[in-house]
């Protein structure tokens, strides 16, 4: 049995233009220990499908799914108090912006004391020792005098090792990074990559990376999940996903990247992920996909398939009795004429 | 620190050296001869007259007549009362404990009300609670507050309604204690007689109801905007996501942030007590600086509205440097930056 | 230059109606999403349309004294009479012609509060904000004098000073109400200046006057009209304050916080003649701060979140 299992989940918000689906149909299977990379735009819905998993949205969302699985417990079904006693001890969360994720108002040390006297209770005495050992896991220095340090105090990067130190104190199965590194500099961001590498590896907990980084993608995870629009539209293990990229938007994501850069100028994806207003009929990526044919402007490909995909590429060309345009023809926006 | 005093300072003693100016002007612009206003009807002989302009020194150069009065209230001498020939600092001080009383029991009941409502307010937004609560609340700010005190003494002071209640001053005329500390609550808790606490307590219901109804719709108002605020930011999803229970999540995480706003906004109560007590203190015949600015005034007693002028705008001065001190100390943010 | 000016001006007339239109709809669909100001506002229209038209709807003169018909109470209580429905006073006035026409002083005395106020502090605070150094240190210490004294008292320091009577009030309690205009239009001020707009029209050649008023100045409306409303209610409170304390109006004219000076004594035997001027007070006051609230979430995009 998985450790986490969610089977079409999806998330709806009620707004003042009308329903609002920013998750749509997302399957996730984590196993112990596995370090998945869930991948996509801003906009595509990859920490709303953790959020709802954390119980962390507004009341405005609504939630459905089949299946909502931790440990065998039914996260749809359990009361709030019981989620509670999941939530931050065995499945934690660190967010995308470390200066304002930490409260201002209190001392480093009172904030990650807290979450352990929660869960798992302890003296004061034990729970400051417990804490000053997990500053130095993150790999804080002089970890005795950051206790009583507020976070303001701190840098970006010190307040990230923080929030890790926080998130993984009641050893959780499962941590979920939301970003972690967005709003660091390029340097620290492989620290603390590196640093979360290392905790999932000797904690043996298994990893949800949240990102829009490919770059991040390669170093780090095992299993990859491409999102787009609120739709996972394709999911392999990391070798797999760059060596045969499937899904048109995949591919069109990795030919962003500098290093696959075969051109003087940097190709990108033409347009933005679909908003309230401007959902197209069809597949949901058609609007910018090189291949787009009639099809996908009028059906919608199936949720059950693999890669949610008309004709899935092999080898950068389009399967499935594509009607013809190959890939060599359009050149991506911005590629060399 | 020390810069954050002395740009304070700078601010402070320009507004202070107004504030005598305005006070001196006061007696000055007024229409006609000071003298004879200050006589009133009964007039004075020419003899007097010079000799008054002479003694309160009416007679000399307008620039050295501001110079001896700042002078004087420098040295603690804000002049002499014209009707009771006492000192204005001393009918200011024996007054004064009485409206820090009544001031301090109004902010106080202001914010034992005001805080939680707001907080349940921001909470449960979007409730019933909610939209009843900011409908009293608009009502309260938007109440006539001397009227509100009239209304109070029909319903619960009138004997033909509840009669619970005293309509005026301080303290029964059946008890009789020595003001040690000019505060009934500890003069009548400290004296010998029995009864007496609980007639004071009974006298100052209602001025600390009327006095304390706007303060506490402005404290539950701006305690559920900033608790609102507060409970979008980031850190309060933290907290969620640390699986803490909702009443830790609101009652510290979010409480002691919103907090900083909301202290600020009470301390700044202070000109709004200080203008409700003069309405106050009027229909209560409450005998603290406020019923003696208005008594003074129509008294034409102008060297007590002046002292008194200068007076009350250092306590409101006063006030607000602490408030501004204790934003620094309550906000780490602040209190860390070097 | 200004040829071109004027043609751009020109051409774009017949458009410029229709984003006004455009405006206004969209403030009336902020507004009217707070049912509140909505009621505040039909209840204000109400009491305008008392005030304008006290004369005939009133169904006695406000100053006619019956002497026959001495604090009678209102009809529906024992002694009362059809023919004065909410009672009479002290005098034999009738409560109900009093009180309509004593909106006419409340609103009167608002609106003339706002437009001394809102029209010195604009110039005061745009100007402190536009020429800034010692000018603008001079004007924002006066305005920190002013705060800091309490607002009643300084107003009743300046009655004092003036002599007692509504429109003495009325001056008294507009200097007071000063900072706060002061402030916002000084600090809008300051911010629109540093904008590349501001800039750009100094650039054009336009004059002081122009880049205050015509440029700067629509762009710091909307807090602006915010603090209007607020001061509007205030200043019906301070104005009936200062009545009560009779500072104000003086009698036998019907303003509501007079008429309650005059009434204090009967607060034990006739509890009408203390009653209803307050309900009056409170009613339109409230109605003017639900418009407010309403006018803010409309006008005031930063504060829409709460």
């Amino acid at each position: 049995m998985s450790l986490l299992d969610i089977k079409n989940l999806s998330v709806e918000f009620q707004t003042a233009h009308g329903l609002f689906r920013a998750v749509d149909g997302v399957d996730l299977e984590i196993d112990q220990g596995e370090m998945v990379a869930i991948v996509g735009e801003s906009g595509s819905g990859k920490s709303v499908s953790m959020l709802a998993l954390m119980g962390l949205l507004p009341w405005t969302a609504n939630i459905t799914a089949d299946r909502m699985l931790f440990d065998g417990i039914d996260l749809l079904s359990i009361s709030k108090k019981e989620r509670r006693q999941i939530i931050g001890k065995d499945i934690s969360m660190i967010f995308q912006e470390p200066m304002t994720s930490l409260n201002p108002c209190f001392t480093v040390g009172y904030q990650i004391m807290e979450v352990i006297k929660e869960h798992l209770g302890g003296t004061k005495k034990e729970l400051e020792k417990r804490a000053i050992e997990l500053l130095g896991l993150v790999g804080i220095p002089a970890p005795e005098t950051r206790l009583r340090a507020f976070p303001h105090q701190m840098s970006g990067g010190m307040n990230q090792r923080v929030m890790i130190a926080m998130m993984i104190a009641c050893n959780p199965r499962l941590l979920i990074a939301d970003e972690p590194t967005t709003a660091l500099d390029v340097t620290i961001q492989a620290q603390i990559l590196e640093l979360l590498g290392e905790l999932q590896k000797e904690k043996g907990m298994a990893l949800v990376l949240i990102t829009h980084d490919m770059g991040v993608v390669a170093e780090t995870a095992e299993v990859v999940n491409v999102q787009y629009a609120g739709q996972q539209v394709e999911r392999q293990d990391v070798v797999g996903l760059f060596d045969k990229p499937q899904h048109p938007y995949t591919y069109a994501l990795l030919n962003a990247l500098p290093e696959r850069a075969t051109s003087k100028r940097l190709p990108s994806i033409p347009g933005v992920v679909p908003g309230l207003l401007d959902r197209p009929t069809g597949c949901l990526f058609n609007p910018r996909c090189q291949f787009a044919t009639d099809k996908c402007r009028k059906e919608a490909p199936d949720h059950a398939s693999k890669v949610l995909c008309h004709y899935p590429l092999v080898d950068g060309k389009p399967t499935n009795n594509h009607p013809g345009v190959s890939a060599s023809d359009v050149s991506v926006s911005g590629g060399a004429v | 620190m020390l810069r954050f005093i002395i740009s304070k300072l700078g601010v402070l003693i320009p507004t202070f050296l107004g504030v005598t100016l305005i006070a001196f002007s006061f007696i000055r612009m007024l229409p006609g001869d000071p003298i004879e206003l200050l006589a009133g009807e009964r007039g004075v002989s020419p003899e007097r007259h010079a000799q008054l302009m002479a003694d309160l020194g009416f007679d000399r150069p307008i620039w050295e007549q501001y110079f001896s009065f700042l002078w004087g209230i420098l040295q603690g001498d804000f002049g002499v009362s014209f009707t009771s020939r006492t000192p204005v600092l001393e009918e200011f001080l024996t007054r004064f404990p009485a409206t820090v009383e009544l001031a301090g029991c109004a902010i106080i009941f202001a914010a034992l009300i005001g805080l939680p409502a707001g907080i349940i307010a921001a909470v449960k937004r979007g409730s019933a609670f909610d939209h009843t609560l900011m409908g009293i609340s608009l009502a309260g700010y938007s109440m006539p507050i001397f009227w509100w005190g009239l209304l109070l003494i029909i319903l619960f002071s009138s004997p033909d309604m509840l009669g619970l209640t005293p309509v005026s001053g301080r303290l029964s005329a059946l008890f009789w204690i020595d003001q040690d500390t000019g505060f009934m609550l500890i003069d009548a808790f400290v004296s010998d007689e029995k009864g007496a606490f609980k007639s004071a307590v009974s006298h100052l219901i209602l001025p600390t109801i009327v006095l304390g109804t706007i303060p506490m719709a402005i404290i539950a108002r701006q305690t559920r905007s900033a608790m609102l605020e507060v409970l979008g930011e980031d850190y309060v999803r933290t907290a969620k996501a640390k699986g803490l229970s909702p009443l830790r999540i609101v009652g510290v995480h979010a409480l002691r942030n919103a907090l900083i706003t909301v202290i600020t906004v009470i301390g700044l109560q202070v000109g709004v007590l200080l203008a409700g007590a003069i309405l106050t203190e009027t229909i209560f015949s409450w005998p603290g600086i406020g019923k003696w600015m208005i008594d003074s005034i129509s008294r034409r007693d102008y060297f007590a509205v002046q002292g008194g002028i200068v007076l009350i705008a250092s306590i409101v001065m006063t006030v607000n440097l602490l408030v501004d001190f204790m934003y620094g100390l309550i906000n780490p943010r602040i209190l860390h930056r070097r | 230059m200004s040829e071109v000016q004027n043609t751009a001006e020109q051409s774009s007339v017949p458009e410029q109606i229709s984003p006004l239109r455009q405006q206004f709809r969209e403030f009336w669909f902020y507004f009217s999403e707070n049912k509140g100001a909505v009621v505040g506002l039909f209840f204000f229209l109400f009491i305008v349309f008392i005030a304008l038209f006290a004369d005939l709807i009133a169904p006695h003169s406000p100053d006619q004294q019956n002497r026959d018909f001495i604090l009678i109470p209102p009809f529906w209580q024992d002694g009362g009479s059809i023919e004065f429905l909410l009672g009479t006073d002290a005098v034999g006035r009738d409560l109900l012609s009093r009180l309509m026409h004593g909106s006419r002083f409340s609103l009167f005395a608002g609106c003339i509060v706002i437009v001394i106020s809102l029209t010195f502090g604009v110039l005061l605070g745009l100007s402190a904000g536009y020429f800034r150094g010692f000018y603008e240190v001079i004007v924002m210490r006066v305005m920190d004098v002013i705060l800091s004294i309490p607002s009643l008292l300084m107003a009743l320091v300046l009655v004092a000073m003036l002599g007692p009577g509504l429109r003495n009030a009325m001056i008294a309690i507009s200097i007071t109400y000063l900072p706060h205009y002061v402030r916002l239009a000084r600090a809008s001020a300051v911010a629109e200046s540093a904008r590349d707009y501001v800039t750009a029209s100094k650039v054009a050649g336009a004059g002081t006057m122009r880049l205050m008023l015509v440029t700067i100045l629509p762009n710091c409306m909307a807090p602006l009209i915010v603090q209007a409303s607020l001061s509007f209610s205030t200043a019906i409170l301070d104005t009936a304050a200062l009545g009560f304390l009779g500072m104000g109006a003086q009698p036998p004219a019907s303003e509501w916080g007079t008429m309650l000076a005059e009434a204090r004594e009967f607060i034990l035997s006739a509890w009408w003649v203390v009653t209803f001027p307050g309900i009056a007070i409170l009613l339109t006051v409230l109605a003017i701060n639900l418009m407010g609230d309403g006018l803010r979430d409309a006008l005031d995009p930063k504060m829409k979140r709460s």
